[in-house]
């Protein structure tokens, strides 16, 4: 599993501060940490507050990049953002995100034939998350058809079946798995999967061991990549012995610190 | 209609890895060899790039063979005595594109030589060649750790291939390369994981030594499990090509001394009648094991026999032509 590290996000108080002031080092700071502890995409969210989405997407961008070679992923519901962002990438980054409602689909894979960009698709439309998991595949058939149409390899999306806590939405849990393991079915090759993996214990007291428990579950299920906290080791640990155990990595006594390591 | 030809791409590549160092980076040796590089499978010059061919090394002992069969050892019968004379011999008549010297002399059960007994040796060979050579002692730990600093440090700069580091003794051989600019071979027993490991094990003790390491995964002769090591070979290849850093080094495969130790070398033809002449039929053992593991992935060969080396040789030249539509 490719962890897309969450921490430059407007959401916490350093990171808006640092948007607002327009100070680099805390954003270098964690681009460079969260690249150390093994992330292979760097998530850039301006967060709600900032005034000006374009202009810090842009800014966010410029500056991590000065501080990491990992690929970005581009985190906004502000489509000119996210096309100001991709202007100043250096290398293909990826769209956060797009849900199956036409309009919008039909701007991100736009947007991401021009800038040979991957996207994360949505199982949403209008009417909010379903319930159970055929609705869910249903809408990604549909993010698969639009990606396909405007000619992005089906490869570079990336379906979210979209996570719900567990102390309120108990039974999404084995909804989202179904879908998981249904979205490699759709295609040849099939799309990549993802989630936002810390939306599983949100309001719970065993924040951690929920998100660890829940990424390998989703691992043996199909789940390419989480958007998570990089710098939480035990999680990382865990996602290295479920490659370990998948037999995605070939085993040696040293194998979580090989996973760590990876980008060093 | 035109058939559509499958490429599978890897995002990984096998590390490149330099033997030897001539004048300009402070060796003496005529020409560098280089291995490795690969970004696909043996051979599927239509799917990557095999930028560099697999070579051969022809092995050189600092004392008189004992136990070679006499059709081996006719190959050398005039040299025998004279390690650098063996060693030029090999090179400029045999072809050879690097020597591997043993110093068995140093073997505490034999002769019991001293590292000072044994540097002379390595210099004059260095004199008399101009291809990068392959250090091994005489296989025995205890004594190879004490052989293999004052080794390194004689033939300090010439960026030597230093055998061998082991698991639970890698540290005298990867200290012996990161003080004196050398090259590791990092022996693993027919185990993935382990082979893994070690190569963990010397970058913790120096990151920049990841790019001097050739795995030698230890091979099987034709007959003897040569199978198991292919799977090994094949299986940690496929872990290169796929991005794991830790398995995408080039492979040593050490031939000549597994097949001239198994009884299809020795046999005379008068007991074993359907095995065919010993002399042909021993040469042909080595030459096939050479040919199987070249397309388990070997980079760099290490044999004996002449004729051995000389269909060997010819087999690459024909491999190595490009096979891309």
């Amino acid at each position: 599993m490719i962890i897309i590290g969450e921490r430059i996000n407007g959401m916490f108080r350093d990171i808006a501060k640092a948007i607002r002031e327009k100070d680099p080092a805390p954003v270098q700071e964690w681009a460079r940490k969260q690249e150390e502890m093994g992330a292979g995409y760097l998530d850039i969210n301006v967060g709600p507050a900032v005034s000006d989405r374009v202009d810090a997407m842009r800014w966010l961008v410029e500056v991590t990049q000065e501080a990491s070679k990992l690929p970005l992923c581009l985190d906004s519901t502000d489509y000119d953002a996210i096309e100001a962002g991709l202007e100043v990438c250096k290398r293909p980054a990826m769209i956060n995100s797009v849900p199956a409602i036409q309009e919008k689909m039909d701007r991100v894979f736009t947007l991401a034939g021009k800038y040979d960009a991957e996207v994360i698709g949505l199982a949403m439309s209008e009417e909010g998350i379903p319930k159970d998991s055929d609705s869910r595949i249903a809408l990604a058939m549909e993010l698969v058809a639009n990606c396909d149409a405007y000619g992005v390899p089906v490869q570079n999306l990336y379906i979210d079946p979209l996570v719900l806590p567990c102390n309120v939405g108990q039974d999404h849990g084995p909804e989202v798995f179904e879908t998981l393991r249904q979205v490699k079915l759709m295609a040849d090759p099939p799309p990549k999967t993802t989630v936002g993996l810390s939306n599983i214990s949100q309001g719970t007291k065993n924040r951690e061991l929920i998100n660890r428990t829940f990424a390998v579950m989703a691992m043996a299920c199909g789940l390419d990549s989480a958007i998570a906290d990089a710098c939480d080791e035990e999680l990382i640990a865990a996602v290295a012995t479920a490659r370990i155990i998948l037999n995605m990595d070939i085993y040696c006594d040293g194998y979580v610190d090989v996973f760590k390591n990876q980008n060093k | 209609m035109a058939v559509e030809i499958l490429k599978e791409k890897y995002r990984g590549q096998v590390r490149e890895v330099v033997l030897g160092a001539a004048k300009d980076k402070g060796g003496t040796r005529s020409h560098t060899v280089k291995i490795g590089g690969e970004t696909t499978l043996p051979f599927l010059h239509f799917e990557g790039n095999i930028p560099n061919r697999p070579v051969v090394a022809m092995e050189v002992w600092d004392i008189v063979p004992e136990g070679w069969p006499e059709s081996l050892k006719s190959n050398f019968e005039d040299v025998y005595d004279d390690p650098a004379a063996w060693a030029k011999k090999c090179v400029e008549e045999y072809g050879a594109d690097l020597i591997a010297v043993r110093f068995m002399s140093a073997d505490p059960d034999g002769q019991d030589a001293s590292p000072d007994d044994c540097i002379p040796t390595l210099k004059k060979v260095l004199e008399a060649v101009g291809v990068p050579l392959i250090i091994y002692g005489c296989g025995k730990s205890e004594k190879d750790n004490l052989l293999i600093g004052p080794l390194g440090e004689a033939g300090a700069g010439e960026n030597l291939l230093l055998g061998v580091a082991e698991q639970d003794n890698f540290k005298p051989v990867a200290s012996a390369a990161m003080a004196n600019g050398h090259t590791v071979i990092a022996q693993s027993p027919i185990d993935i994981n382990i082979a893994k490991q070690l190569n963990v094990l010397i970058s913790e003790l120096s990151t920049p030594l990841l790019d001097r390491i050739v795995i030698d995964p230890t091979v099987a002769a034709l007959g003897y499990g040569i199978e198991y090591s292919y799977s090994i070979m094949e299986r940690a290849r496929f872990g290169a090509l796929q991005g794991d850093r830790m398995l995408a080094m080039p492979f040593i495969a050490n031939i000549g001394g597994e097949v001239w130790s198994k009884r299809e070398a020795f046999v005379p033809h008068e007991e074993e009648a359907t095995w065919g002449e010993q002399p042909e039929r021993s040469m042909m053992w080595e030459a096939t094991t050479a040919m199987a593991l070249l397309q388990a992935g070997a980079d760099l060969l290490v044999m004996r026999h002449p004729r051995a080396v000389e269909l060997t040789k010819q087999n690459i030249d024909e491999l190595m032509k490009d096979n891309s539509y």
